[in-house]
């Protein structure tokens, strides 16, 4: 299986051009498992460019507007072709997979879910996220799966980039003025509890010993990059336990159904309809 | 000539003999600067920010580039207001770029016009204010998804057409960046006609959709070519700058005469019962536009000109502590790095 790999015009970020309709038209096939922890990453990263396209037109700079823009729609390009891949298991496109699935259906992490807040919490939720993100896809560069291992080549060139953006946010709201790092810190302190969940092994990753990445193995470069930028910002780790119900499940979300309420009404309104 | 000096005042005299050779020079330099700008004129060349221009040039390009920056920045709203909904994921990520488009054409917009002397700020302030004017057409909602569609055929399409000539304007920043906004634009009316032409061949109630939002947009997006040449006084003084090229009326009747056949193609009406096609001219007759609704939505009675209005002021507000960080981390990187390291 090859994807062509041609610049975008319309793109600024450098990844290979791999889109939705590559995966889609390559003829690869998901097994079940593999589908399923598609699923995982392909939530994550459309609850999260669900929650930053909501930035747009409202950031503090324009060039904000931009910058979290061009992450929410890269965050989309990722959701597109894992939830494309990932339906190939069961005969289903991704609009179905994002607009006709319920709450209970969906497996992404409480983090991503979460409400955006002030900007410094945003950055504090990007800064999380695109670190562990960065971790995952540098690993999953080498799955056995081709049509993941090829995906997660094309994300890691746009992670960095976020990674880059958030890390060059958290040195200016931590060294910037007293009520930015008081602001970021305060993201960070409210996010944490809901940090844990990123490193839980949920089913079916177990099974998929040289497929996925196991998150519980990202736990500790994560955690210690996390620290060595918090600690250079000026701020500290908090110290805060994982909550309760860390298993992606859906069942101890608020956040959830509300994104979804938003995100899937005119499509269910209009079932079978073509846009 | 400089007065005589006195005893008393000695000490001022050089003061004022300078003023006096300064104001002598600077009115021969405007002369020369007037006689270069005329010519360059006449030629149909550029003006460069370093050149001289009259002071009015000045003031009106930098009134009209900011407008069209403003234009760009409140124009990101109505789209921004379906970007979460979005009935498809490919649908969403175009949308996504496209408002992502229209900031990055605020920022060449605003960059252009900085280059006339007047910093980025000074704009905002002006549309924070409320002095400032953007295109009445984003003053109305964009209620169902299929405005997002007739907002990219005709709005941008209106835009377009206003925009080709001025890739020609004699303030050479402008042409550039009408050069690129102008190849980006086209890219959003081809999306809008897609998702109209999409949803007019889909559902019963999608086809509504799609006709409804046409009645909504066709009048304010022939409005957005300005009043009719009878009453657009600056048009002339523009025109002989060469910065417009084309009068409102002109570049409406090439509106319509482009959407028409467009119109048919998408299997949708235009509200206009006077419409129709003029042998003898060679265009599409169209009736008159509500200019009552145009003036009153002008002076800021549109439906959601309040709306706009707080939605910028909300967002730089609860920006300000950002961008303070951001400037006092830039001034403690400054103090800390020693000059040349």
């Amino acid at each position: 299986m090859s994807f062509a790999s041609h610049d975008s015009a319309t793109r600024q970020s450098q990844g290979e051009a791999i889109t939705a309709e590559e995966v889609a038209a390559s003829g690869a096939v998901a097994d079940e498992d593999a589908a399923r922890y598609a699923l995982i990453l392909g939530d994550d990263a459309l609850m999260l460019a669900q929650r930053l396209s909501a930035w747009i037109s409202r950031a503090p700079e324009l060039e904000e507007d931009v910058a979290l823009g061009n992450i929410a729609l890269d965050l989309l390009g990722h959701a597109r072709f894992l939830l494309t891949y990932a339906g190939t298991a069961w005969h289903r496109t991704e609009d179905d997979l994002a607009y006709f699935r319920d709450e209970e259906e969906f497996r992404s992490c409480r983090l991503v879910e979460q409400e955006n807040g002030d900007f410094g919490r945003t950055i504090a939720r990007q800064l999380i996220v695109s670190i562990f993100q960065h971790e995952v896809y540098s690993r999953l560069v080498h799955s056995t799966d081709e049509t993941l291992a090829a995906i997660a080549d094309k994300a890691l060139k746009e992670v960095a980039y976020h990674q880059d953006h958030a890390i060059q946010w958290t040195l200016r709201l931590g060294l910037g003025t007293e009520e930015s790092a008081r602001r970021l810190q305060a993201g960070l302190d409210e996010l944490w509890a809901s940090v844990e969940e990123l490193f839980i092994d949920v089913d079916p990753i177990p099974r998929l010993a040289s497929v996925a990445v196991a998150p519980s193995t990202l736990r500790e470069p994560t955690m210690a990059r996390l620290g060595e930028i918090i600690e250079q910002a000026g701020l500290r780790v908090p110290e805060v336990g994982g909550s309760f119900g860390a298993d992606r499940s859906g069942r101890f979300s608020e956040h959830r159904g509300h994104i979804l309420a938003e995100m899937q009404v005119l499509a269910r309104r209009h079932p079978g309809a073509t846009w | 000539m400089p007065h005589p000096s006195t005893a008393q005042d000695s000490h001022a005299a050089p003061l004022r003999l300078a003023d006096a050779s300064d104001a002598d020079a600077a009115a021969e330099e405007a002369e020369a600067g007037q006689a270069r700008f005329d010519e360059l004129i006449a030629e149909d060349s550029r003006i460069e920010p370093r050149d001289w221009m009259p002071a009015d040039y000045r003031k009106s390009l930098a009134r009209q580039i900011s407008q069209h920056a403003h234009s760009e920045i409140i124009g990101m709203q109505p789209e921004g207001n379906w970007i979460t909904r979005a009935p498809s994921l490919k649908r969403k990520a175009i949308l996504m770029a496209k408002v992502q488009d229209e900031a990055g054409h605020g920022l060449y917009l605003y960059s252009a016009a900085e280059t006339l002397g007047t910093a980025r700020e000074t704009f905002y302030d002006q549309l924070y204010t409320g002095r400032a004017k953007y295109s009445s057409i984003f003053n109305y909602p964009a209620r169902t998804w299929a405005d997002i569609g007739a907002i990219g055929w005709l709005v941008d399409g209106a835009a377009i057409t206003n925009q080709v000539p001025l890739c020609r304007a004699s303030y050479g920043p402008y042409g550039r960046a009408m050069v690129r906004v102008c190849k980006e634009e086209s890219f959003h009316q081809r999306q809008g006609w897609e998702i109209l032409h999409t949803l007019s061949h889909g559902t019963a109630e999608q086809h509504r959709m799609a006709q409804d939002a046409v009645d909504r947009f066709y009048g304010p997006a022939l409005q957005m070519f300005g009043p009719p040449d009878t009453d657009s006084p600056n048009s002339q003084q523009s025109m002989a700058w060469n910065i417009k090229r084309f009068t409102n009326d002109e570049l409406r009747q090439r509106f319509v005469d482009m959407i028409v056949p467009q119109a048919e193609a998408l299997g949708l009406t235009l509200p206009d019962p006077e419409l129709a096609w003029n042998e003898e001219r060679g265009h599409y007759d169209f009736g008159e536009l509500d200019w009552d609704e145009f003036f009153a939505v002008l002076k800021g009675q549109g439906p959601l000109s309040s709306q706009r209005l707080e939605h910028y002021r909300r967002a730089r507000d609860e920006g300000a502590w950002v961008r303070e960080a951001a400037a006092a981390y830039a001034r403690r990187q400054a103090a800390a790095e020693p000059i040349g390291a």
